[in-house]
């Protein structure tokens, strides 16, 4: 290998870190607000991609029937447990928040749709139209049991995973997209060639992740969710509901997912089971990060995007092999690093 | 219901099971050998998962590791499926073991993430491996041979499965009963009470996983040679999601729930494929997906408990016999009153900014009491979890029997004859009184692995049941040992630590807040009790909050305020301390 | 005096262990009302059911409202706000992140400001250390943090569990002070201590629980001269 080649793959592997790093934060944001590990958020990703492609197609997205069904479905749960609460009075604010706020989404994409609308259109489209799907997921799956203990959680997110998957072939069908790409210039930093995508990847996972930490510190919602995350019970002894939350953690979470995806897109043929690769690899990140931290997490991220490219260059049957195997030696380093914190735990 | 009755239903179903194949259709039977191969792998993880709550998402990459092995062995290199066997049992326990190694120590989530992980990353290699057919998979394996007779049919083979899984409910009931197992089925309630059995945790839970892994290996085989071919598609993640939702769906504490779910989910899924494409057509292979995802949800969400657990509520209270008198276990030599045992000097322990305990010294003299008392917060429990490892001193050295253990894992102190109860406390609420009181003696019985499942420590096991009774009898709750531990009062729950405390042979005794949340008729008979255990020559340090209670029966006290020792001396001079009257007994403002 | 909150017959079981049985207790407006007991009688579980950390059975009003039907959020934006015995801080937040998070239950937040100067007042300390995570901080420093956020919320009444644990009696009749002054800002004060005599020097009225159950109450001014209690509690002064 040359210096060339592997600066190449370097920079190759920033870009996919850069798309896994914003996995990897909203999964560690909604792990620690919700204690949900929240497998399905890769294919949250990959469906944002297919819903983009779609539009570009100038068809209307399978997103809009899951859409549609989801929120039938969390506002049927929603009026119902209301109902055996004997809450009637909260029906309404529930009706309006589980079915009317994601179906004027729709609506707003569907008429869109109809007048062409450009490129960051089209992108803003399948982000909103996206967003909905986690929080009403977590309405449904997880709101009866926010109680349980994290496995319990995990494996309701694996088996949610796998009914994701399913559907997701429903609304999408088998074929793989890939959308056209954001930008077509081209840099070149010190003789190495670089693509305005992959530019273009690293200024939106900046941007975005830095909107994220300007959220936590100079918003009280943003506070909030730190609180709920630090101490779940301090968070509800100052009123902060953990449901909301939780919504407010799965809406920002979907967002790094959706922009992700949308980054993704135009790099690699996308399917409807894609998501689950790239969820994993960000999980790989998250995990170096201890699932706690964001840093942490994105690092964790870059680290396996640039192992991944140099990987895919020595074999590229064994990569994604090659990922996870490593994923070990990082369990070992952590299990060394943290022994001494989970006494505390258990204290 | 007696253990007679049980065997005799046992033997009933045995007898049907061997009769199947000679009234079954031959899809019925072919159906049936993959209940039962399932079975296997799901009977690991209801051990893993149920009894040792750990999950685990990659049981089918161990099936897929021993089905490969000995596809490779014996289709691409002629060796017998025997010795095929042999390759896949210790390729997937090694591989195991070594997966074991390195994630076990994590907490409960960081494991099973990367049980998804590594279990993604073998079904990977099955389908990139050119030696092992990639995503062609290895056709051409040969049937099992018993002696002349190849298991080529599949009512052939069904002997051999049924047999192995019926084997294997034994060995694993067994095995539950015994020594092992009991630490086993004790990990839930938290690496603390665990260790403080002086039972390695890290240990039972690796040992746990390695059988996992060998049934799942077993199951594997089994299925390469029923099969004869092997492909990567049944061993990715999707299956191993299915495994658990058999051992789950069966009732996950429950080794037979093993067999009944994969009966369940075998027939469920069998019966799914085909009635979807009625009402979907065209689409069904999706929605199975959906269907199952969506129905093990459901599952998780409203019956966690599973289905045998449920039946099995309906059935007659178990009856079983008192354990006779047996040889007695081995006690440890006490050393001679007065000496000294335990050696506090200078203990130091910080939270952030917090010092909870600063610089605290002490002694523990053989045969006394010593009550360290203090106000709430006064470092007291911090103290205690210091001297039993449950938190290690920032600085500091505590020394026990002339022996430094301030780096000493939690069950090494444990094993050294320190045996302690909990302010909150820690049993196992569905196990029996008996044999809460039997994970005392762990320390102090050697049953391994093998003996346990085999039966081939009855001795022991009789001497250690023996003394379980006696010391509940000790304690006052003899008449019921049969009964479980969570349906006592939270008094008798005290006391019953205790018993099991005193079942490992213990030379100190050290008892955190065992008055707490205690009415006045069971403070007396406690303190009746623990001034018994003095005469017996016990050492005992009470960490308690109650001064009346300490006063009344401790030779010593040591007296904690904010972290660090106020004083030190007899009950009368304590109580005269204006020191401690103006810090303990509120005297502010 | 109008009626602030009412526990009505209210028992409270972790599985099948009662650690609270039929307990019936009331504070009127700008009352300061103490529960005192030893430890384990089930102090800390009567607060986390008036809360609503923990279910019980038996009626609560809190202003009028029957708080069967509320949870803990509800019922903090209703003005009933808990100090735990633990403190629930958030360790890696700022001082005065922790105290403005006080607010979040508040519809009008225009205030935050002069709140958070008024608890700077109360505790200098806490402004010294406003940058600070809170995890740094020292026992003392602890709770009036806690003490500081809860007032921040603007309770109507504040229901306080243990606090002088593990502090220096220095620090103790300084948070007490901030309790009696509380009388003056028209808080309600419901006081579990096991500091007996500090919290009935302090109260208007005081109840004794053990084991679960009130065995006594009374004016604190009586309770505080019980011979019975001096032997249990109060150690012979």
């Amino acid at each position: 290998m040359t210096a060339d080649i592997a600066a190449i793959l370097a920079i190759d592997g920033i870009a996919t870190g850069a798309v896994y790093a914003l996995v990897a934060i909203g999964t560690v944001l909604i792990f620690t607000v919700t204690r949900v590990i929240f497998i399905p958020f890769g294919d949250i990703a990959a469906f944002t991609a297919l819903t983009l492609a779609a539009l570009d197609a100038k068809q209307l997205p399978g997103t809009v029937g899951l859409v549609v069904v989801l929120a039938c479905m969390a506002c049927v749960m929603e009026v119902a447990s209301l109902a055996r609460t004997g809450e009637l009075r909260a029906v309404p604010k529930a009706v309006l928040g589980y079915l009317v706020l994601p179906l004027i989404v729709v609506g707003i994409v569907w008429l869109t749709m109809r007048f062409n609308p450009p490129m960051p259109v089209r992108i803003v489209l399948a982000l909103l139209l996206i967003m909905p799907i986690s929080p009403l997921l977590d309405r449904i799956v997880f709101r009866p049991i926010a109680d349980a203990s994290v496995l319990l959680l995990l494996t309701v997110s694996v088996a949610l995973h796998f009914a994701l998957v399913g559907l997701g072939l429903l609304f999408f069908g088998p074929e793989g997209v890939r959308t056209e790409p954001l930008t077509s210039m081209a840099i070149e930093i010190a003789g190495v060639h670089v693509s305005g995508q992959t530019v273009l990847i690293l200024t939106a996972a900046l941007v975005f992740s830095g909107l994220l930490f300007l959220f936590f510190d100079f918003t009280l919602i943003g506070k909030a969710l730190r609180a709920t995350a630090l101490n779940r019970t301090g968070a509800r002894l100052m009123g902060i509901r953990p449901a909301r939350a939780g919504t407010i953690a799965y809406l920002l979470g979907s967002l790094m997912a959706g922009v992700s995806g949308i980054l993704i897109a135009p790099v690699n043929t996308i399917f409807y089971d894609s998501g689950f690769l790239l969820g994993l690899k960000a999980f790989v990140g998250a995990i170096v990060g201890g699932m706690a931290s964001y840093p942490g997490a994105a690092l964790g991220a870059f680290g396996v995007g640039i192992i991944e490219s140099f990987a895919s260059f020595q074999s590229s049957t064994l990569k994604d092999v090659i990922v996870f195997s490593l994923l070990i030696p990082v369990l070992l380093w952590r299990s060394l690093a943290s022994q001494h914190s989970e006494e505390e735990v258990e204290e | 219901m007696t253990l007679q009755q049980i065997r005799l239903i046992a033997a009933a179903a045995i007898a049907c099971l061997a009769a199947a194949p000679f009234v079954l259709n031959p899809f019925s039977i072919t159906l049936l050998n993959y209940i039962g191969i399932y079975a296997l792998a799901a009977i690991g993880l209801a051990l893993l998962t149920g009894v040792g709550g750990i999950v685990s998402f990659g049981q089918a990459a161990f099936v897929g590791v021993a089905a490969y092995a000995t596809a490779w062995a014996t289709a691409l290199n002629g060796y017998s499926p025997w010795l095929g066997l042999v390759l896949a049992v210790i390729l997937t326990c090694s591989i195991a073991a070594i997966l074991g190694f390195v994630t076990l120590r994590l907490g409960g989530h960081f494991l099973s993430l990367s049980t998804v992980a590594w279990g993604l990353a073998i079904a990977f290699l099955f389908g990139n491996i050119d030696g092992l057919g990639q995503h062609n998979g290895i056709s051409g394996i040969p049937p099992i041979s018993i002696g002349p007779v190849a298991l080529v049919e599949s009512r052939q083979i069904y002997f051999l499965i049924w047999a192995i899984v019926v084997a294997v409910l034994l060995v694993c009931y067994n095995l539950l009963d015994s020594r092992i197992g009991r630490a086993m089925r004790a990990l839930r309630g938290g690496n603390t009470l665990v260790e403080s059995l002086g039972i390695s945790a890290f240990q039972i839970k690796l040992v746990t996983f390695v059988i996992a892994a060998f049934l799942g290996a077993l199951s594997g085989w089994l299925y390469a040679h029923l099969g004869r071919f092997v492909s990567p598609g049944p061993f990715e993640a999707g299956m191993g999601i299915e495994y658990l939702m058999m051992a789950m769906v069966g009732g996950a504490g429950s080794i037979l729930g093993g067999v009944v779910g994969a009966a369940i989910v075998t027939l469920l899924k069998n019966s799914v494929q085909d009635y979807l494409p009625l009402i979907a057509r065209g689409a069904s292979g999706q929605l199975e997906i959906v269907a199952f995802s969506a129905l093990f949800i459901l599952f998780l969400q409203r019956a966690r408990q599973g289905i045998v657990p449920f039946l099995a509520g309906f059935l007659p209270d178990l009856k079983l016999s008192r354990p006779q008198a047996a040889a007695p276990l081995s006690r440890r030599e006490q050393p001679p009153p007065g000496t000294l045992l335990l050696k506090v000097s200078e203990a130091q322990r910080r939270f952030g900014g917090l010092v909870a305990v600063n610089n605290v010294s002490f002694d523990v003299k053989s045969g006394e009491i010593l009550g360290l008392i203090g106000p709430n917060g006064a470092g007291k429990t911090t103290m205690f979890n210091l001297l039993t490892g449950a938190l290690r001193a920032n600085s500091g050295e505590i020394t026990f029997a002339g022996r430094s253990i301030t780096r000493d894992q939690q069950f090494h102190i444990a094993r050294s004859g320190i045996s302690r109860t909990f302010q909150h406390v820690k049993l196992r609420p569905r196990m029996t009184l008996l044999d809460n009181v039997l994970l005392g003696t762990y320390s102090r019985t050697r049953t391994g692995l093998l003996t346990g499942a085999l039966r081939l420590n009855q001795a022991e096991e009789a001497s250690a049941r023996y003394e379980a009774l006696q010391q509940l009898e000790r304690v006052g709750l003899g008449d019921k040992p049969f009964e479980l531990a969570g349906n006592l009062p939270l008094g008798n729950q005290r006391v019953l630590e205790i018993a099991r405390a005193l079942a490992a042979d213990p030379t100190l005794l050290v008892l955190d807040e065992p008055a707490a949340g205690l009415r006045r008729q069971e403070k007396l008979k406690l303190a009746e009790l623990l001034r018994s255990l003095r005469a017996d020559h016990l050492t005992i340090l009470l960490v308690e909050h109650d001064m009346e209670f300490v006063m009344s029966l401790v030779d010593r006290i040591v007296v904690l305020d904010f972290g660090s020792k106020l004083c030190e001396g007899e009950p009368a001079a304590i109580r005269s301390d204006a020191r401690v009257q103006e810090a303990y007994l509120g005297g502010v403002a | 005096m109008t009626q602030m909150f009412s526990i009505e017959n209210v028992s409270v079981a972790y599985g099948k262990v009662e650690a609270v049985r039929n307990v019936s207790l009331s504070v009127e407006q700008g009352q300061i009302v103490t529960v005192i007991g030893p430890n384990g009688a089930g102090k800390t579980t009567l607060l986390m059911a008036a809360i609503g950390l923990l279910k019980s059975t038996g009626r609560m009003v809190f202003q009028g409202t029957d708080l069967a039907r509320i949870d803990v959020e509800g019922r903090v934006e209703r003005g009933l706000c808990l100090v735990p015995e633990k403190r629930e801080l958030f360790a890696d937040m700022s001082v005065a992140d922790n105290l403005l998070l006080g607010t979040y239950s508040l519809r009008d937040r225009s205030t935050t400001r002069k709140s958070l100067d008024d608890v700077f007042d109360r505790f200098p300390r806490l402004k010294e250390r406003s940058k600070q995570a809170a995890g740094t901080l020292s026992g003392g420093e602890r709770q009036m943090l806690a003490l500081g956020r809860a007032l921040m919320a603007k309770p109507k009444l504040l229901v306080l569990d243990e606090p002088s644990l593990g502090l220096a009696p220095l620090i103790v009749r300084e948070i007490f002070r901030t309790i009696a002054s509380l009388r003056s800002l028209g808080v309600s004060v419901l006081l579990v201590e096991q500091n007996a005599r500090a919290a009935l020097e302090t109260a208007d009225f005081g109840y004794v629980l053990e084991t679960g159950e009130i065995i006594q109450s009374g004016p604190a001014e009586t309770l505080i001269h019980d011979p019975k209690l001096i032997a249990a509690y109060l150690g012979g002064h």
